[in-house]
């Protein structure tokens, strides 16, 4: 292969954190003009590898070539120098300046005396501007525009820093379709000018309609590299899952799903914002439903429909055959609905309190004497329930922070199940569990569901979702695309297929 | 450029109208000068035989907030950046002593010297303490304060310092410019070059950007340790100012000058407008501020209210304008 024509090659890269390899002897390279999707697992180095060209993190061995000449990239500046740009999400910019004054950040045109010419600066904002052929008003505060202008001011400042190679990690998952499709358009336009794109996403329909290659990691390793028009998206998704030993997470079937008798749960219709569209489906007593789709399909929108923090827009949830409304958690809490959020540190935990303080927070009401808390029931009430979870807590005064991932998961389901709810829902309770927790977390979970509570699991994990589920219902673009048995599924690729649509 | 490609607007840039602009206008950002005008009518109408509206009044409220002013423009930087100086009243104190000790000693280029000293040395501290070590500028600045008030009775055993030099004396408050009073005149510089800087520099960009989003500023480049010891350091140097101008006008160094002006500092720059989450700052904004603070002052004075009066009312008011200016 000619290297001249690579703007970035990266060779040999390997790098380990506390003795722990994540990159293993990994190659990568990107021509110029071209889009290169970079795909794998979770896990996989994806995220590693990009912040190593980033200037984030240094490769502990291999080296960096730009233009075909050897780079030593040891901060974000010597990466921005090199010409490598990187479109965040969403993080990177600061709210309360302009669109202009943020492309410009610490590179300010001056004017007269030293002095920062904002007029100067706005005119070459839109010079940028039109020449990605888009139409955003440089003058405007970023937090009053909407996210895809966000990722449009950062691609603009990329840009403007003269960068070559713009590193998008999944630019869509915030977007919605309309938005998805112009920022397509302005990739195809931006690799007509000769720029470079990094593309990382799991969605094969991108992919597929833009990436010129790809190339697949898996567990730190380079699987592959090639053009599109050479593999099948079966192979990507292939590559990507592996042969996995599924092991402890296999199915169980369960019986005690009562099929006939009448949905405990049903939603008919259901609107809310731009990410939850005319959703409808049914959940009965002690059935486990999975909720399986990409980052940003919105799912947990659609969770936090259910349990009322985001304003339903229109259609009907009925509870037992009843209408409700679902206008606030406290609501959905009364009427027997729980969530266990997605991230468990910010939104289910008070860290610094004890375990046995968090478990019974929202149980107050059932230890109060008169006005005062009963001391003696809460602790008895407590420590029933770090027994019947199998928490590992060594005195339930200690503070929460102090236990691991798994155990501090399991406090956030054990304080829900206190309140005795007849739903369940679950987003993504396994993320940074290890094997062992995860497995008592599912036993948990259809202990649940055998005593006749209905369940909704949300997960990214499909061995997980596979191991769990009754039924798994497919998300895509905020509607339930497919609604597919246990039965019928018959491995983890199949429902990989089923979420790409391919 | 062959075709424009328009994501739909959700939230903004319509094309330009009266209507629109009126909506567009975050008018919460202006309701300082509202309320200005407001509270100057009221009094002027209300107070207008006690003479509110004499020349004479009207300079002595510019007089009354000048060391308000100076030390709001400093804490306008520190409150843009998303951090918090709670010292500049006692640094204002101790600057006083320090100067006026050093007057009497050893005349007045060491006496100004030593009162910037202290500026220079309490900011750096304040300022290291909150860069390097990591530390909450609410925590550093809090012992701050307790320290340099300590030090500056200390070291004078409580007595006032007088100050004899007359130079001194017309230079920093006591005089007059022309016919403006030397006070107007250092708030319109403080507030000219505190604006400029803020608005038209890097430097000032920065201190919004750092207190907008540390992380994005973090990665377009700026280090914002050093400007979160920078915008410190301006802080008790501005108060340090401050200080020798209560010394010019009281012509004497006193610990307790300055006492508890940093509550009216920080009221001035929230009632201005800057954001206490860091992210934006106006100086114009704080001077009005401070000036509405020292009108209402003024005009409950000559209203013929007791102190005691006057404290319920400016909190009062004060909660009010910033209820006004934050609810979304």
């Amino acid at each position: 292969m000619n290297t001249a024509d690579n703007v970035v090659e990266m060779r040999s890269i390997s790098k380990g954190f506390n003795g722990v390899s994540v990159l293993k002897d990994v190659g990568f390279d990107v021509r110029k003009g071209e889009v290169h999707a970079l795909a794998g697992g979770n896990g996989a180095g994806k995220s590693t590898l990009m912040k190593i060209l980033q200037g984030v993190y240094q490769a502990d061995a291999g080296e960096i070539l730009i233009g075909g000449k050897p780079a030593a990239i040891n901060s974000i500046q010597d990466a921005k120098a090199a010409g490598i740009g990187m479109v965040f999400q969403e993080f990177s910019l600061v709210p309360s300046l302009t669109v202009a004054q943020n492309i410009f950040l610490a590179a300010e045109p001056l004017g007269r005396g030293g002095l920062i010419d904002d007029r100067t600066a706005v005119k070459r904002a839109r010079e940028v501007f039109s020449e990605m052929e888009v139409d955003v008003d440089p003058r405007a505060e970023v937090s009053r525009l909407g996210t895809a202008y966000w990722q449009l001011t950062e691609i603009a400042k990329a840009l403007a820093q003269n960068a070559q190679v713009l590193i998008m990690d999944e630019p869509t998952a915030s977007l919605a379709r309309h938005e998805s499709e112009a920022l397509f358009e302005l990739i195809d336009r931006l690799k007509q000018r000769g720029i470079s794109i990094i593309y990382i996403s799991h969605r094969m329909d991108e992919v597929y309609r833009l990436a010129d290659r790809i190339t697949v990691l898996r567990d730190g390793r380079h699987l592959l590299t090639a053009p599109l028009t050479d593999v099948t998206p079966e192979q990507i998704v292939e590559g990507i899952v592996g042969k996995k030993i599924e092991g402890q997470l296999s199915y169980r079937a369960r019986d005690h799903v009562a099929h006939d008798g009448a949905p405990l749960l049903e939603v008919r219709g259901l609107n809310a914002g731009n990410r939850v569209r005319d959703v409808s489906f049914t959940l009965r007593p002690g059935e486990i439903i999975g909720l399986a789709g990409l980052m940003g399909s919105g799912r947990t929108e659609l969770a936090r429909a259910l349990f009322g923090i985001d304003k339903v827009d229109s259609g009907d949830v009925l509870l037992r055959g009843k209408k409700v409304n679902l206008g606030s958690p406290q609501q959905a809490i009364n009427a027997g609905v729980a969530l266990i959020p997605e991230d468990r540190r910010a939104q289910g935990l008070v860290l610094e309190h004890s375990v046995q303080d968090n478990l019974l927070l929202p149980l107050l009401g059932q230890i109060q004497r008169g006005p005062l808390l009963d001391g003696a029931k809460g602790k008895e009430l407590s420590s029933s329930l770090i027994k019947r979870f199998a928490v590992k807590v060594a005195h339930p005064h200690r503070p929460v922070r102090l236990l691991s991932g798994g155990n501090q998961q399991k406090v956030v389901i054990a304080k829900w199940l206190g309140t005795d709810p007849d739903i369940l829902i679950l987003d993504e309770p396994t993320a940074g569990v290890d094997i062992g927790t995860k497995s008592e977390i599912l036993d948990m979970i259809r202990e649940l569901a055998s005593a006749g509570k209905a369940v909704i699991v949300i997960s990214s994990e499909y061995p997980e979702l596979l191991a769990v589920s009754d039924r798994v219902l497919v998300v895509k673009d905020g509607s339930i695309i497919r609604d597919i048995p246990r039965s019928e599924i018959a491995d983890e690729e199949y429902l990989q297929f089923a979420v790409q649509g391919v | 450029m062959s075709k424009v490609n328009t994501i739909a607007p959700r939230d903004t840039v319509a094309p330009r109208n009266f209507g629109t602009v009126l909506k567009d206008l975050d008018w919460r950002r202006y309701v300082i000068y509202i309320g200005f005008v407001v509270v100057f009518l009221f009094f002027a109408v209300l107070l207008r035989d006690q003479g509110f509206l004499s020349p004479n009044n009207l300079l002595n409220i510019f007089r009354q907030t000048a060391t308000i002013t100076v030390i709001a423009v400093g804490m306008t930087y520190v409150i843009a950046c998303a951090e918090i100086d709670l010292s500049v009243g006692s640094v204002a104190g101790l600057s006083s002593v320090c100067t006026a000790m050093a007057l009497s000693q050893w005349g007045l280029v060491p006496g100004i010297l030593a009162g910037l000293a202290v500026g220079l040395v309490v900011g750096s501290i304040n300022g290291a303490l909150v860069s390097l070590l990591g530390i909450p500028s609410f925590l550093v600045t809090l012992g701050m304060l307790g320290i340099a008030v300590g030090v500056a009775q200390w070291i004078t055993a409580s007595a006032p310092q007088p100050i004899l030099n007359d130079t001194f004396n017309m230079l920093f408050g006591s005089g007059n410019f022309g016919p403006v009073p030397g006070l107007v005149v250092w708030s319109a510089i403080f507030v000219a070059i505190g604006a400029v800087v803020l608005n038209r520099t890097r430097f000032g960009r920065q201190v919004l950007a750092t207190g907008g989003n540390r992380n994005a500023a973090d990665f377009t480049g700026i280090n914002t340790k050093r400007i979160k010891f920078q915008v410190l350091l301006i802080s008790a140097m501005a108060a340090s100012v401050a200080g020798m101008l209560y010394a010019g006008r009281l012509q004497s160094g006193r610990f307790q000058w300055g006492s508890g002006d940093e509550l009216s500092a920080i009221a001035a720059v929230i009632l201005g407008g800057t954001s206490l989450f860091g992210g934006f700052g106006s100086i114009v904004g704080t001077l009005f501020g401070a000036l509405l603070i020292g009108l209402i002052n003024n005009g409950l004075i000559l209203a013929g209210l007791d102190s005691s009066q006057q404290q319920v009312v400016r909190g009062a008011i004060i909660i009010l304008a910033v209820a006004m200016a934050r609810k979304k």
